[in-house]
C-alpha cells in the first residue's frame, strides 16, 4: 500500500528582483510516497534549490509563493506557522546539503554538534552522545566515540557528508532531502555515499527528494524520477521507464549527456546547445523549444502541458500530443 | 567542557611562544597578582596619614618615599592597581556582555532592530567621553561605580559594531542553515552556533581595551571625576605629584610608570592574543 507523504500541487514561486519577478518554479506538481526515493534532476539554475528550501520555508527573503500547496502528511505548509515549521525541521523532515565542507560550525566539535540538534530529545547527555556515536557507526565512521571530540576540520569531505548524513537521520525523520549531496566528492566517495544512502534507508524507511544534476546517480538510487526544465516538470515517471523510453526531448539529450552513460569518457562531455530561457521573462510556447531539434510550429505559440503518458509517467512535449491523438 | 578548557590551554601556551605575549603575559600576571593580594603586600595603610614623615624620597622604610600627608606611595600604587582592575575589569566585560547581545540581535534580527540599535550605537559615540563622564558625574557625582558606568556606557558600541559585523557575514552561511534547517530557534542558533564563533574576536578586543579602560580611569581621576579621595588611584596620584612636582618627583613615578607597564602588559598580551587566535579561526573555516 502506498501513502503520499509529500504533495507538491501546482506550485508557483517568484523571485522579486530588479528586473521583475524571476518566475523560478512553475506549476510543479508531484508526489514522495512513504518510504519511496524520488530523484529531481536537471541542469543547474532549474530551480532545484528553489524548490527545496520551499518545501522546507527556509527562502531566501525575495521569495513570493505565487500559487499552489505544498503539503506534508496532507498539510499545507505553506500556511503552517512558523513555529510548526521548526517542529519539523530536523524531526519529521530533515536535510543533507550540497557542501560538506560549509554544513558544519567550525568552531564547535562533532559531538557538541549532535549534541545541540538533539535538544527536543529529554534523553540524558549520555544517552545522546551514545546515539550520535551510534550514528557515526551507521555512516561509517570509523571509532566514533573519540571522532565526537574532533573538529569538523579534522575530517575528510567525504567524511563530513556522511556526518551530516548521520545529523539528517539522528530524529529518524519521515522525509530526508540531499540537494546534491555527493557533487562536490569524488566519484569513489559519491559511490560510497549513494551505496550507504540505499541501506541507511532500508533501515530507517524514511522517504528521499534526491537532488542531482547526474542521471546515472539517479538511476541508481532512485524509484522515480522528476525532470525539471528552466523551473518547470518537464517528464516525470517510474526510473526504468524513464530511461528506457524517454517521452521529452530534453531528458533524451539529458541521457546522452550523462558521463555515466558514455562508455568512453569523452575527453569533453557533451552538452546540450543553447541557453536557459531568462525566467524573468519568458518565451511563448514551450520553454525547450530554442534547444529542441524537434521543434514543430505548433511549439512556438501553445505551451505543451505536462499529460499523462501511461500511469505514473508524465511528459510535457507537444511530440507526444500527436500520439495520443493518432 | 573539557573542549574549552584545552582550547585556553592552547592559547596560552601559544602567547606564551611569543617573545612580546610572554612580556605581557608575565606584567598583566604581576599587577594581578599585586592587585588580587594587594592587602597582604602593603607595607602601610594606603590612606593612613603620618604628617611627621611627609613628602619624604626613596628609602628603606619607604621604597618610593611619601606624599604631602605622609601616605606610603609605594602602598599606594598597589592600592591603585586594585582600583584600576576594578573598574576597568568590570567596565569592559559589561560592555563586552551588552555590545556583544546587542550586536548579535542588531546582525540577526529584523532590518528595522538593526536600524535602531546602530542609532544608538552612534548617538552614544558621538559624546565625547570626558563631556559625558562631566555630565554623568554632576548627575550622580563622582565614585568607583560612576567611573565604571562612564566607561561601560563609552565601550559599548565598539563592541557592539564588531559583534554585528561578524553575525552578519555569518547569519548567511550555510552552517547556519544547516542548523535552521535542523529545527533550531533564533536564541539557539545566537547562543550556541554564533556566540563562540565570535567571542575570540570580542575577548582580543577587550584585552587590547583593558589599557584604554585604565588610562580613562586615571584621566578622569586626574581631571577629579574620577575616584573620590582618599582612595588610591593611578590617576590620582599622578594629579597629587603633579601638583608637587618640584617638591618630590616620586609621586609623578609611582602613578605614571604602573599606568605605562599595564598599558603595555595589556597591549603586547592583546596582540599576541590576536596573532594566536586568529589564524587558528582562519584555519578552522
Ligand atoms: N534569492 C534569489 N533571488 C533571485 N533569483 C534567485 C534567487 N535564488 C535563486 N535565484 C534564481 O532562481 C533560479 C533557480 O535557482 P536554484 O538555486 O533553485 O537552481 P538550482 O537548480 O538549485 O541550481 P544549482 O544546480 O546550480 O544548484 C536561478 O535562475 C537562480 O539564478
Ligand atoms: S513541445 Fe516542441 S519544442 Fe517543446 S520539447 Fe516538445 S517538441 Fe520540443
Ligand atoms: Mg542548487
Amino acid at each position: 500500500m502506498t501513502e503520499t507523504l509529500l504533495e507538491i500541487d501546482h506550485l508557483s514561486v517568484d523571485y522579486e528582483t530588479g528586473r521583475g519577478d524571476l518566475k523560478a518554479l512553475r506549476d510543479i506538481t508531484f508526489d514522495v510516497n512513504k518510504g519511496e526515493i524520488v530523484g529531481i534532476v536537471g541542469e543547474s539554475g532549474c530551480g532545484k534549490s528553489t524548490l527545496i528550501s520551499s518545501i522546507l520555508r527556509l527562502t531566501a527573503p525575495n521569495t513570493r509563493f505565487r500559487e499552489g500547496e505544498i503539503r506534508f502528511k496532507g498539510q499545507d505548509l505553506l500556511q503552517a506557522s512558523e513555529r510548526h515549521m521548526r517542529d519539523l525541521r530536523g524531526a519529521d523532515m530533515s536535510i543533507v546539503f550540497q557542501d560538506p565542507m560549509q554544513t558544519h560550525n567550525p568552531v564547535l566539535t562533532i559531538g557538541q554538534q549532535m549534541l545541540d540538534i538533539q535538544h527536543r530529545s529529554k534523553q540524558s547527555k549520555a544517552d545522546k552522545l551514545a546515539h550520535a556515536a551510534k550514528m557515526l557507526g551507521a555512516v561509517g565512521i570509523p571509532d566514533p566515540e573519540a571522532r565526537l571530540k574532533q573538529y569538523p576540520h579534522e575530517f575528510s569531505g567525504g567524511m563530513r557528508q556522511r556526518i551530516a548524513i548521520a545529523m539528517a537521520l539522528m530524529s529518524e525523520p519521515d522525509l530526508l532531502i540531499a540537494d546534491e549531496p555527493t557533487t562536490a566528492l569524488d566519484a569513489t566517495l559519491e559511490v560510497q555515499i549513494i551505496e550507504r544512502l540505499q541501506e541507511l534507508q532500508r533501515e530507517f524507511h524514511c522517504a528521499i527528494l534526491f537532488i542531482s544534476h547526474h542521471l546515472g546517480v539517479i538511476a541508481e538510487l532512485c524509484d522515480r524520477v522528476v525532470v525539471m526544465y528552466a523551473g518547470a516538470v518537464v517528464e516525470s515517471g517510474d526510473v526504468r521507464e524513464i530511461f528506457h523510453d524517454p517521452k521529452h526531448p530534453y531528458t533524451r539529450r539529458l541521457i546522452e549527456c550523462d558521463p555515466g552513460h558514455i562508455k568512453e569518457r569523452a575527453r569533453v562531455l557533451p552538452t546540450i546547445p543553447g541557453e536557459v530561457p531568462d525566467l524573468a521573462n519568458l518565451p511563448e510556447g514551450c520553454i525547450f523549444r530554442d534547444r529542441c531539434d524537434q521543434a514543430m510550429s505548433r511549439c512556438a505559440t501553445e505551451v505543451p502541458p505536462l499529460d499523462q503518458l501511461k500511469e505514473g509517467h508524465h511528459a510535457a512535449c507537444w511530440l507526444n500530443h500527436e500520439e495520443v491523438t493518432t | 567542557m573539557e573542549k574549552s578548557r584545552s582550547e585556553l590551554g592552547q592559547i596560552v601556551v601559544g602567547v606564551a611562544r611569543d617573545p612580546l605575549g610572554l612580556m605581557g603575559l608575565i606584567i598583566v600576571g604581576v599587577i594581578v597578582f599585586c592587585a588580587i593580594f594587594a592587602y597582604w603586600i602593603v607595607p602601610y595603610d594606603p590612606i593612613a596619614m603620618d604628617i611627621k614623615s611627609r613628602l619624604q624620597g626613596p628609602s628603606a622604610a619607604h621604597l618610593l618615599g611619601t606624599d604631602q600627608l605622609g601616605r606610603d606611595t609605594f602602598s599606594r600604587v598597589i592600592a591603585g592597581g586594585q582600583v584600576a582592575l576594578k573598574v576597568a575589569l568590570p567596565a569592559v566585560f559589561g560592555a563586552m556582555a551588552i555590545g556583544l547581545t546587542l550586536g548579535m540581535i542588531a546582525g540577526y534580527g529584523p532590518k528595522w532592530l538593526d536600524n535602531l540599535l546602530m542609532l544608538f550605537f552612534d548617538t552614544i559615540r558621538s559624546f565625547p567621553t570626558v563631556m559625558f563622564a562631566l555630565a554623568v558625574v554632576a548627575l550622580i557625582g563622582p565614585s568607583l561605580q560612576t567611573v565604571v558606568f562612564v566607561v561601560m556606557a563609552t565601550s559599548i558600541p565598539t563592541y557592539g559594531r564588531v559583534a554585528r559585523t561578524q553575525t552578519l557575514t555569518l547569519r548567511n552561511s550555510e552552517f547556519i542553515l544547516a542548523e535552521r534547517s535542523m529545527g533550531a530557534s533564533m536564541a539557539r542558533i545566537l547562543g550556541v552556533h554564533m556566540l563562540p564563533n565570535i567571542i575570540g574576536v570580542l575577548a582580543v578586543l577587550a584585552a587590547m581595551d583593558i589599557p584604554t579602560v585604565i588610562a580613562l580611569e586615571a584621566g578622569l581621576s586626574f581631571l577629579g571625576l574620577g575616584v573620590k579621595p582618599p582612595t588610591p588611584s593611578w590617576g590620582a596620584l599622578l594629579k597629587d605629584g603633579y601638583s608637587l612636582i618640584r617638591q618630590t618627583p616620586w609621586l609623578v613615578v609611582g602613578g605614571g610608570l604602573p599606568i605605562i607597564l599595564a598599558t603595555l602588559g595589556f597591549t603586547f598580551l592583546g596582540e599576541s592574543l590576536r596573532d594566536v587566535v586568529d589564524p587558528k579561526l582562519r584555519k578552522q573555516r
